[in-house]
């Protein structure tokens, strides 16, 4: 199979409702093109004859496994390191800096990365705390990394990033003091692959397993979802920071109008989110 | 502000400039090391550099490890933009002096979150 074939109303139709389903990522009409592109692609590569052969299969036996190719196929995955910069300047100047007071006597924290892609967003955070945090390399330091996509959390425990990826956000100091050249690619050293943890996980979902956080990390993850599910998401959010612990969101991304209980603070020129005593 | 992009490729000159040119950079161009140098002289007020690396008469590593070896331009930012992609000449380039390093292939994204990085989005 090689042209692109449009897909019909109906498919469209059956596969937007499963995708809300399954991740809540909301496919509204006019995305036909985001659906047939995607997943004529996976098509291509599950070797079926057609979208619509695929699509058919979906229907008639709702395979788990295929349903989670799909989902996986209609997840966005762009990230790169120190995406923004200015969250990452933030973390620096205040937030941690303040958290490592407030923790002075536990010495523990809690970080979650809770849309964490291929991993570039957690090693950003880890580079940052070993450049400029060295006295936290005795504290206990739980970070958890969690994304819906399987295949997402294995790249990010392997921390192999192409050419392409490395260049994206990178400094070149950090990059050759971080990194180990493998090949054509870039492997975060296992100094910052053990700093992580990663599970599953839905954020539509039950969330179990996430303890208490000092810092949620939520970012550019937000937009994909409907109003209802953000407020749902922001509201157990809330609930699971601890007493002066911080959530970053995207750029584009923000509470206002959707859940207020939450008090919007500039740190180092960008917004972070406090719930409100 | 003035940018100077060194390479010895035409067409990748014209890539780079017109991601400068975006930005609001003047863009000068050199096709060597020696040729730079000589800009460099007749123009002190270039905020940033991309050099690649393999070029004939002089190349991009000896042209930094000569703006450097003086003070007079440590207003300009360089940036390596190579295929050179080992860890030993990323390592080399920075201690020569470069600010910055860029492999090739790259996108347009990566060259503006590289210059983000030196502190360039566009200029006035
Ligand atoms: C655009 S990336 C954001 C990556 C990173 N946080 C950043 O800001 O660069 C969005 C990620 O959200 C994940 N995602 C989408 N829906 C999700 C859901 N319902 N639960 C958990 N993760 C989800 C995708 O798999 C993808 O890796």
């Amino acid at each position: 199979m090689s042209v692109k074939q449009p897909i019909a109303a109906d498919e469209f139709q059956y596969v937007s409702t499963l995708v809300r389903e399954r991740s809540a990522i909301v496919l509204e009409v006019g995305k036909e093109y985001l659906v047939e592109s995607r997943l004529t692609a996976l098509a291509r590569t599950l070797e079926y004859d057609s979208l619509s052969s695929l699509i058919r299969e979906l229907r008639t036996k709702k395979c788990p496994q295929l349903v989670n190719h799909v989902i996986e196929a209609m997840t966005t995955n762009e990230t790169l390191f120190f995406r923004d910069r200015h969250p990452f300047e933030a973390l620096q100047e205040d937030i941690i800096p303040d958290l490592i007071k407030k923790r002075a006597d536990s010495k523990k924290l809690t970080f979650w990365c809770a849309a964490s892609s291929s991993g570039q967003e957690p090693y950003s955070v880890c580079i940052m705390l070993r450049e400029h945090f060295p006295q936290l390399l005795n504290w206990d330091i739980q970070f958890i990394c969690s994304d819906i996509s399987e295949l997402m959390l294995k790249r990010t425990r392997e921390g192999i990033y192409s050419q392409l990826e490395i260049n994206r956000g990178m400094p070149a100091r950090l990059m050759v003091k971080y990194f180990l050249k493998e090949g054509a690619t870039w492997q975060a050293k296992p100094e910052l692959r053990e700093m992580i943890t990663t599970r599953q996980l839905n954020l539509a979902g039950q969330w179990a397993t996430i303890p208490p956080c000092d810092i949620v990390f939520i970012r550019n993850v937000l937009i994909y979802f409907d109003t209802t599910v953000k407020r749902e998401i922001l509201g157990k959010i809330r609930r699971i920071l601890k007493p002066g612990g911080t959530m970053l969101l995207g750029g584009s991304e923000t509470t206002i109008h959707i859940d207020d209980e939450y008090e919007r603070v500039r740190a180092a020129g960008s917004w972070v989110y406090r719930v409100a005593s | 502000m003035n940018a100077l992009i060194i390479d010895d490729s035409k067409a990748m000159r014209t890539i780079l400039r017109g991601i400068l040119v975006n930005l609001g950079f003047n863009v000068l161009e050199a096709a060597d090391g020696r040729e730079a140098i000589e800009q460099m002289e007749l123009s002190t007020d270039i905020a940033l550099a991309l050099v690649d690396w393999n070029m004939p008469v002089m190349n991009g590593f000896e042209f930094i490890s000569e703006v450097r070896s003086s003070n007079v331009y440590d207003g300009t930012k360089l940036m390596m933009v190579t295929t050179e992609a080992e860890m030993d000449s990323v390592i080399a380039a920075l201690e020569a002096g470069a600010d910055e390093y860029l492999m090739k292939p790259f996108t347009t994204e990566a060259v503006l979150e590289k210059l983000e990085i030196l502190g360039i989005s566009s200029v006035e």
